[in-house]
């Protein structure tokens, strides 16, 4: 099954303007782009799963200032490759459902940001813009790698030529984003799904996926199945669905990684993937039952604190804390569980981002999904099995 | 009449002088770090509050009518 990615080519190659309007149709512009949006129950895929509508309506309704579209295909989460995969081959997709939303909410410029190491994306995007015929000025642009980059007042931080660190919100990049332009910040996933939306309506992006979360999502599956890639899901299919599409595991799984590294685990494989369930931006790792989840987990912890902007205290210490109490139990080398639990409640909301709060929540989730192993690393100063290295903590590189 | 404190995490450098001057309100964490109450401050805490924003050396804390609460990331 496949909406965004339907028209993908078999030679991995962008997909051509041309090719794009014969297999989808011209792009309408209506002026109810937003109310349609707003019935098709459209939600953001960049990981906070907003409404779009609300977002669309927030800006439109700013005065003054023209307003400002941002495409955030930054992805800076390692695990995810789903941007990247709609960039490389169905760029107009993306384009299209950004020259919607700046339709709908007045903007005259569409800026792209794209992170460092997507270099075939960025390539792949400025031929398709050669392709384009819209009357509005388009910049693709060039982000640093980094896991708060995508975070929006930090990518805007970025795109201004400041360093990309999160800045203290309000005011909303809605009220004052870009240059201090009423700003739309959307996914590209998100903004692909809008180009269909509007081509088709609300009822028909309702048919697939559930009433409360209609739709399909993108999702990046990695670790131990036979085919890790990119798939196209119904919201609301079962992890355990997801993982036959991919042929099955390559060897016994012990529990998954769901919404990535702001995510939690589960060893239940009937899970239905939705927003609610905290599938974020699309993330799902299987992990090996022969890999130590508490050496996996740590190494993201211990990431997740080096990605900190360095700007707020709970986060800067409280994640470094985590990362040292979970890499102790992980190592054998003791450690208190009932503290590490205590801290990663304190840091939630503490920071001008939700970067302790997500990096917190793997942490508390790990410990708890995985008591028995802690328990046994403890006792037994660690668990005989290794760090696999499933989940991946480098930067993308094209 | 503002009514509650609020923090801005970015300019706080973790004095602690606000958990001093109104340890009701604000406690710190095991980093130093002041944890604030979201409630309303109580008007008769509300000088002691007036008092602490006054003495953080880094202007991180602010008496605010009400907060901003919706927030469009994603």
């Amino acid at each position: 099954m496949g909406r965004l990615l339907v028209s993908v080519r078999a030679d991995s190659l962008a997909v051509s303007q041309a090719e794009h309007v014969n297999r989808h149709g011209p792009l309408p512009l209506g002026p109810d782009l937003i109310s349609t949006v707003e019935a098709s129950g459209l939600r953001g895929r960049g990981g906070a799963g907003f409404p779009t509508a609300q977002k669309l309506q927030a800006v439109s309704e700013q005065r003054g200032r023209r307003a400002v579209v941002v495409v955030n295909a930054s992805e800076g989460e390692p695990a995810s490759g789903k941007d990247r995969a709609l960039m490389r081959s169905v760029p107009h997709l993306v384009l299209d459902g950004a020259v919607a939303a700046a339709a709908a909410v007045g903007a005259l410029e569409i800026v792209i940001a794209t992170s460092r190491g997507a270099r075939t994306e960025r390539a792949r995007l400025a031929t398709a813009l050669g392709e384009r015929r819209e009357r509005v000025r388009w910049r693709l642009e060039t982000v640093p790698n980094g896991f708060v980059v995508g975070e929006e007042t930090a990518l805007l931080s970025a795109l201004a030529g400041k360093p990309a660190k999160p800045t203290l919100k309000p005011p909303y990049p809605y009220e004052r984003g870009l240059n201090g332009a009423p700003t739309l910040v959307q996914n590209a996933e998100t903004l692909a799904h809008l180009a269909l939306i509007a081509r088709f309506g609300s009822r028909w992006f309702r048919s697939l996926g559930s009433e409360r979360e209609p739709g399909t999502t993108l999702v990046t599956l990695s670790g131990a199945v036979l085919r890790p890639g990119v798939y196209e899901i119904e919201l609301g299919t079962r992890i355990s669905e997801l993982i036959a599409q991919a042929g099955g595991p390559s060897e016994p799984l012990e529990a998954f990684l769901v919404g990535g590294y702001f995510g939690s685990w589960t060893r239940d494989a009937s899970l239905r993937l939705t927003t609610a369930a905290g599938l974020g931006a699309g993330v799902v790792v299987a992990l090996p039952a022969a890999a130590c989840a508490l050496a996996e987990g740590a190494r993201v912890a211990r990431y997740l604190a080096a990605e900190s902007a360095d700007q707020c205290g709970p986060c800067v210490h409280g994640l470094r804390s985590l990362a040292d109490g979970l890499e102790q139990i992980a190592t054998g080398r003791g450690g208190d569980r009932r503290q590490l639990e205590r801290w990663a409640e304190q840091v939630v909301g503490r920071g001008a981002c939700r970067h302790p709060d997500g990096a917190a929540n793997f942490v508390a989730s790990t410990l708890s999904v995985f008591e028995h192993e802690c328990a046994d690393h403890l006792r037994h100063r660690g668990c005989g099995r290794r760090d696999r290295g499933v989940l991946p903590v480098g930067a993308h590189d094209a | 009449m503002p009514s509650k404190l609020r923090l801005d995490p970015i300019a706080c450098d973790g004095h602690g002088i606000c958990a001093e001057l109104l340890p009701e309100w604000i406690r710190l964490d095991d980093w130093g770090y002041p944890i604030i109450d979201p409630r309303r401050v109580p008007a008769h805490l509300q000088a002691h509050a007036a008092r602490a924003v006054k003495e953080c050396p880094k202007l991180a804390l602010r008496l605010v009518e009400q907060r901003a609460e919706h927030d469009t990331t994603g």
